[in-house]
């Protein structure tokens, strides 16, 4: 229960920090669901021709970053509406990937566990967190990594500016669009990696629901953390605990309804907003594009 | 002259490209491309009683697609209307099979209190909005996800929406069947059976043609959706007009909710997963259309034939999964052209923003009235 809600928490973390980027820099990058699909098919695909985790690993990221690539030029280069590239996006990577599947016999694909000693020995949570599929352990760098790319480099102020007004930011010579196109690739390529963690790390094989919405409750992750990545990552973790929560209550029968463990991400994300509408906000310019010369 | 042919040589080129695509793709993965679109044609057109069939699946796209329109004129992005079908569904069949009465009546009042199922989803929305300053574009979204385990809680209640009869098989997690007089009548037109949801829908779109482009509500609706503070110049109640319309676009959903439920496609009493994409699709027919009713009606044909051609893809042995790519790919496609020559006018420096609302001066002050 612990190890699998650490799963799903690393899950949602990969995906919900890249979405977190892209939110920041202004998109409601809705095609996350697609990146995270596009990811684990990467996955079972690169087993399928090489067998091993990290060429595995590394097609999902390029799966991910190709949904990126079209999001970002569709909705950042040629403006049109990023919920329809988005949506269409979606339908797009779930048909296609489901599509493949039936073309392709793709079998299991699975990454070696690796166990850190002294570490995986403390109890109750010791084995959670410390012998889990080696891809895991990329998250606790994820977190610190994007931290620093956002809050100290030159380009995470500048994707920052672009979030909140892109009209200033443009005047002081910040390509907004530029800015917002990378943004969502980093999302590409961290919802790619959880992806492809979902496939070689929890699920072990490759199904069409593999995801099964997934990405959105990394949204709702976004939303309940207001937008910052420490709440974020708290959300990753217990929405990753609810999750898990649900998978075992329908399994052992506990006397929760499963019904309000599915919802309660999303309720609990909408209650965030509703309670500290005046504390938390989001990005300024959040889901509203930018095209010069417009207020 | 350039440009007059520019755009339709780009919608034709883009249209092709989706279609070559998809056709690659089949091929390379060993099926016969003429075959999947002769089936596609088939099953949407050509075959007995085929296009009454696509007809139907268009009414409720169609009427997903009329809310989301005024939505999105207004200014807002409702993008919950998945959420907004299926609880109006949910309270549809919650009222059709209890409410004693005449059939027609019943039927009515099914559509109407769907209609109030819809409303009230995203009427959360609106709540928030109003009073919290939300955006609904999240809160519309993540209500969607709300919806779908609230259908599961529902179905599991006999109570709610669960089936009653609980000696047939089958009857856990599945609803109720809808009586059979108070479904939608269907229209007999040449071997074709039309659902009258079709002539609602229609019908629908065409008083919502009229409500924006004539009357002051679609002028103030237009106004706030093109500059919020020219609106608020003009006198328009900004909060009360986004939150009607935004309810109102629930509404929408929700009567094509209890459409599906009366008399569409989608099977006559409730399931896990009732909604089938029919809100994602109809949201997409009006973002698509560029939100003029009159292009959704046939953007709704155009995705309800591909519904229908899905259908008879078996027979060629490639999987139906493919008409979602070949619809995504299309839209990808539709997309392309409007933004292409949007670009192209933004960079030759000439207006961007087409000034495509004519009279609209004239219906927010009438004559007579004080023009500011």
């Amino acid at each position: 229960m612990y190890a699998s809600a650490f799963q799903l928490a690393v899950v949602f973390l990969f995906a919900a920090s890249g979405e977190w980027v892209a939110e920041r820099a202004g998109t409601l990058n809705i095609s996350v669901e697609g990146m995270l699909l596009a990811g684990a098919f990467g996955a079972a695909l690169g087993m399928h021709w090489m067998s091993v985790g990290a060429f595995g690993l590394l097609i999902g990221c390029l799966a991910g970053v190709l949904v990126a690539l079209v999001q970002a030029n569709l909705s950042h280069r040629l403006t049109a509406n990023q919920f329809v590239v988005g949506l269409a996006l979606n339908v797009l990577v779930l048909g296609l990937t489901a599509y493949l599947d039936t073309v392709i016999d793709l079998g299991r694909a699975k990454a070696e566990t690796l166990t850190i000693p002294l570490l995986a020995d403390i109890p109750l949570v010791g084995a959670a967190l410390f012998a889990r599929p080696w891809p895991g352990y990329v998250a606790y760098a994820l977190v610190p990594a994007l931290w620093f790319l956002v809050f100290r480099t030159r380009w995470g102020l500048e994707a920052r500016a672009v979030g909140e007004r892109p009209q200033s930011a443009d005047v002081s010579g910040i390509d907004v669009n530029a800015r917002r196109r990378q943004a969502i690739l980093v999302c590409g390529l961290t919802a790619g990696f959880g992806g492809a963690f979902l496939v070689l790390g929890q699920i072990n094989q490759f199904q069409s629901t593999v995801v099964n919405g997934r990405g959105f409750i990394a949204i709702a992750a976004v939303i309940f953390g207001g937008w910052t990545l420490r709440g974020t990552v708290i959300g990753c973790v217990v929405f990753g605990f609810v999750e898990a929560l649900a998978i075992a209550t329908r399994v052992q029968r506990y006397s929760i309804d499963p019904f309000i463990l599915e919802a309660a991400p999303y309720v609990v994300a909408l209650s965030v907003m509703l309670l500290f509408a005046t504390r938390v906000r989001q990005p300024r310019a959040l889901a509203q594009p930018f095209v010069r010369g417009l207020t | 002259m350039n440009d007059r042919l520019t755009v339709p040589a780009l919608y034709v080129a883009s249209i092709g490209g989706a279609i070559v695509l998809s056709a690659l793709l089949v091929s390379v993965t060993g099926g016969s491309a003429f075959a999947v679109f002769d089936a596609l044609v088939d099953g949407s057109l050509r075959s007995p009683g085929a296009w009454g069939l696509t007809v139907t699946t268009m009414a409720p796209l169609l009427l997903v697609a009329t809310g989301a329109i005024a939505a999105t004129r207004a200014g807002l992005v409702n993008i919950g209307q998945e959420g907004q079908l299926l609880v109006g569904a949910c309270f549809g069949a919650y009222l059709a099979v209890r409410l004693p009465g005449p059939g027609p009546l019943v039927l009515v009042a099914t559509l109407l209190f769907a209609a109030v199922g819809g409303g009230l989803w995203a009427g959360i929305a609106a709540l928030l909005k109003a009073w919290r300053n939300v955006p609904e574009v999240l809160t519309t979204l993540i209500l969607t996800f709300v919806s779908f385990p609230l259908l599961t809680f529902g179905l599991r209640r006999r109570s709610l929406i669960g089936d009653r009869d609980t000696t047939r098989v089958n009857h856990i997690n599945s609803g109720e069947q809808i009586p059979f007089d108070t479904r939608l009548p269907d229209l007999r037109i040449a071997g074709n059976q039309i659902d009258s949801a079709a002539i609602l829908a229609v019908t629908v779109a065409a008083v919502a043609i009229y409500v924006l482009e004539r009357t002051r509500l679609g002028a103030r609706i237009d106004v706030l959706g093109l500059n919020p503070r020219a609106a608020q110049r003009f006198g328009v109640p900004q909060r009360p007009v986004a939150a009607g319309v935004l309810v109102a676009s629930g509404c929408f959903a929700g009567v094509a909710g209890a459409v599906l439920l009366t008399g569409g496609t989608a099977g006559d009493r409730l399931s896990f997963g009732y909604s089938g994409n029919y809100g994602w699709d109809g949201l997409l027919v009006a973002l698509l259309a560029r939100n003029r009713v009159l292009v959704a009606i046939p953007m709704a044909f155009v995705f309800a034939a591909l519904r229908t051609g899905s259908s008879f893809l078996a027979t060629t042995g490639v999987d139906r999964k493919m008409t979602d790519v070949v619809q995504a790919l299309l839209v990808l496609a539709l997309l392309l052209p409007a933004a292409i020559e949007y670009v192209r006018r933004a960079r030759g420096g000439r207006q961007p923003v087409a000034a495509d609302r004519p009279g609209l001066g004239r219906r927010l002050a009438p004559v007579g009235g004080e023009v500011v």
